[in-house]
């Protein structure tokens, strides 16, 4: 197993936990990205607050924050604890968010644009919290805008030190720290832009978490403000070195390094880090796979497969081959993750049609639905068992091993690659007598929205439905991801006593009134 | 009862993740400059004397040049490195050249150094070279300093205002 296999289990396992505290769908391991927006949120809305009350001029600046502190602790004091504890949980949040897509290797082929708007992310984000320590202009600031000035002194494109308007009083600059407060505001909303560009080409981006999750993060936030107040370290004195200072860790890491390296070598060791970052996706390119083709014959424009792409890589266009429809479906191969869920969208992806060879509007080309459609039936024809179970598996289901007289596998992409249509085929031609889907964990979709549509589908809640005469206990979905092999294979054998005491399918069969879209477990 | 241990164990988290940001949000502390010591700092911009002097045009030169050219003075833009150096007690604390800046080498030197020094009373010296002069020094300053632990002090250059100050 691969270094990163196993940092992946590790964290499928801690994932685990988190599921169990909050479920999959507040599992904040899960929510990563949007917690960072909504902490972003909070700071912004702390930050107005704030603003009304702060005075810009470098002389008054220290004093209308300590009146925020300590007079009026009640609204602005919590507000400003809520600023910075808000704006160091973005940090947590962003960084592990980071380091989650890349253990899952969520971040090369066709991912690579937010992986790499994600590299200035952290900049901005970093310019944003620096220079707001800057502008309180305690003890802490002091060392802040010393040691930031001397970092950029280093490079050799500023006339005069920058760190000059901070060494003495008689030299100190008034205009450069109203630039510092303008700064401070600027980089936030620049950052706000690049945000909205990193999800860009995700739809249905998860920007919110979900309601209780951000309750709970708020409450959890406000508890500390109300419990550990953020305060200030002493006015700033440019006549007195601040010796110690409480640093915020999040922030200002390295800045203890500035004491005991060169600027430039800092320089380097930062350029370098951003620069790796930046490039990672392509340290090594991924090998991807042909992208999705459209089939023009099959392709009745209909947008279902523009709707279900979770990365924005179909758009509906004019028709090009004089059929009577007026559009067609078109994909961007530079943004097809080649999960296929375009297929399971498609309404012409039914594997009923014997006669005419089967090709859906929309197909992976390694994929088709005919190979599909043969696989199913290759594979359960080497069944022997009375009760025949046909598992679908995504390729971050843990499946191997699952093979057995009465159980054969199917590999896809992803769970939404498959359309209904399919499953009804399997199950109303007796091809098995259960169908179990395995896949990510629920909350965690490798691509995004593979789990829901699925579900959707399966419950008639979104085009293209699975079939009213199909037995819904007849499926069964297990969401128990990569580290979810113990699960899937105790999930599979209780399926199969399920199906063996339903006994072989019967036409017309149907399930218990109410019966849901298939049985459902998650990890 | 599965709701009630669920429901702690959230809460659990929530106390540990805002546990884990109040406490690094400003803590450790960090000892920057070892509080019984004093800070001096040099800090100033000035631009050394041209390289070599202004030269007056020969007629000749002068002919060759187009008319609206014509300055009967040829003065090079360039300008000298700067030779300062910084003494404590009659000890050199710091000796440096402070190369001009720009691409043409034709703007200021831009002078920025610490010193941690003790604190207590000091004899401090500053000197510079700003012209093509072989020895000795343009400008010299010397202070007797009394520092207290974590004083900052700064010595600024200004030309139009009598040279080296100590701040």
């Amino acid at each position: 197993m691969n270094p990163r296999s196993v940092v992946r289990q590790a964290l499928e396992r801690v994932e685990s936990g988190f599921d169990a505290a909050f479920g999959a769908r507040l599992n904040p391991l899960y929510q990563l990205g949007a917690l960072g927006w909504f902490f972003y949120w909070i700071v912004a809305v702390s930050g107005l607050y704030l603003y009304v009350f702060f005075d810009t001029g470098i002389e008054r600046a220290y004093a209308s924050v300590e009146y925020m502190t300590h007079e009026q602790w009640y609204a602005a004091g919590v507000m400003r604890s809520l600023h910075r504890y808000a704006s160091d949980a973005l940090v947590v949040v962003v960084l592990l968010h980071l380091a989650r897509e890349f253990v899952l290797d969520r971040y090369r082929g066709a991912r690579w644009f937010p992986w790499f708007v994600g590299t200035p992310i952290l900049w901005l984000i970093y310019a944003s919290g620096i220079s707001g320590y800057w502008v309180v202009w305690d003890k802490l600031a002091q060392y802040v805008a010393v040691a930031t000035a001397e970092w950029l002194d280093a490079l050799p494109i500023f006339g005069e030190p920058i760190a000059r308007n901070f060494l003495h009083e008689s030299v100190l600059s008034g205009r450069f720290f109203t630039l510092m407060v303008f700064i401070h505001i600027a980089v936030p909303l620049i950052l706000l832009l690049v945000m909205w560009i990193h999800i860009s080409r995700h739809t249905h981006a998860r920007s919110n978490p979900p309601k209780a999750l951000a309750i709970g993060s708020l409450a959890a936030l406000v508890v500390l403000a109300l419990a550990y107040p953020a305060v200030s370290q002493g006015p700033a004195n440019l006549n007195e070195v601040p010796a110690v200072v409480s640093l915020d860790w999040f922030y200002l890491p390295l800045y203890p390094l500035f004491d005991r390296y060169s600027g430039l070598a800092l320089w380097g060791l930062v350029g370098g880090v951003t620069l790796l970052l930046a490039l990672l996706p392509w340290l090594p390119p991924k090998r991807v796979s042909a992208a999705a083709t459209v089939h023009l014959d099959n392709c009745n424009g209909c947008g279902r497969c523009e709707a279900d792409c979770p990365y924005s890589a179909i758009t509906m266009v004019l028709r090009t081959d004089g059929a009577p429809f007026s559009q067609q479906a078109q994909v961007d191969d530079g943004r097809c993750v080649r999960c296929g869920i375009c297929t399971g969208a498609c309404p012409t992806a039914t594997p009923y049609r014997r006669r005419s060879e089967l090709v859906a509007g929309i197909e992976l080309p390694q994929l088709s639905m005919q190979s599909l459609r043969d696989g199913t039936v290759a594979a359960v024809e080497k069944l022997r068992g009375d009760t025949k179970v046909i598992v679908y598996a995504c390729d971050s289901a843990a499946a191997r091993g699952l093979e057995n007289d009465h159980t054969a596998v199917v590999n896809v992409p992803c769970v939404g690659h498959l359309p209904p249509a399919l499953l009804d085929f399997t199950l109303t031609r007796r091809h098995a007598d259960g169908v179990l889907l395995a896949g990510c964990r629920r909350g965690d979709c490798a691509f995004r929205l593979g789990i829901d549509w699925t579900e959707q589908r399966l419950a008639g809640l979104r085009d293209p439905y699975l079939r009213k005469r199909v037995p819904r206990e007849r499926i069964h979905c297990v969401w128990a991801g990569f580290d979810g092999r113990a699960v899937l294979l105790r999930e599979a054998a209780a399926f199969t006593e399920r199906l063996r005491s339903l006994g072989s399918f019967k036409p017309g069969e149907r399930g218990p009134a109410g019966a849901p879209a298939g049985t459902m477990v998650e990890n | 009862m599965l709701r009630i241990l669920r429901g702690s164990a959230q809460a659990l988290a929530y106390a540990a993740f805002v546990a884990f940001i109040g406490y690094f949000s400003a803590s450790p502390s960090y000892t920057h400059t070892d509080p019984d010591k004093a800070l001096i700092r040099l800090s100033f911009s000035h631009a050394g004397a041209p390289v070599r002097p202004c030269r007056r045009l020969t007629q000749e030169e002068l002919a060759q040049l187009a008319p609206n050219m014509r300055k009967p003075m040829d003065c090079p833009r360039e300008r000298l490195a700067l030779l300062v150096e910084v003494t404590l007690d009659g000890q050199l604390l710091h000796r440096g050249s402070l190369p001009p800046s720009g691409l043409r080498g034709d703007g200021s030197s831009t002078a920025y150094e610490r010193f941690t020094v003790d604190a207590g009373r000091h004899s401090l010296g500053v000197r510079m070279r700003d012209t093509p002069r072989e020895s000795g020094f343009d400008h010299q300053r010397e202070w007797q300093i009394d520092l207290k632990p974590r004083q900052s002090v700064m010595i600024d250059f200004r030309s139009e205002t009598g040279g080296f100050k100590l701040l």
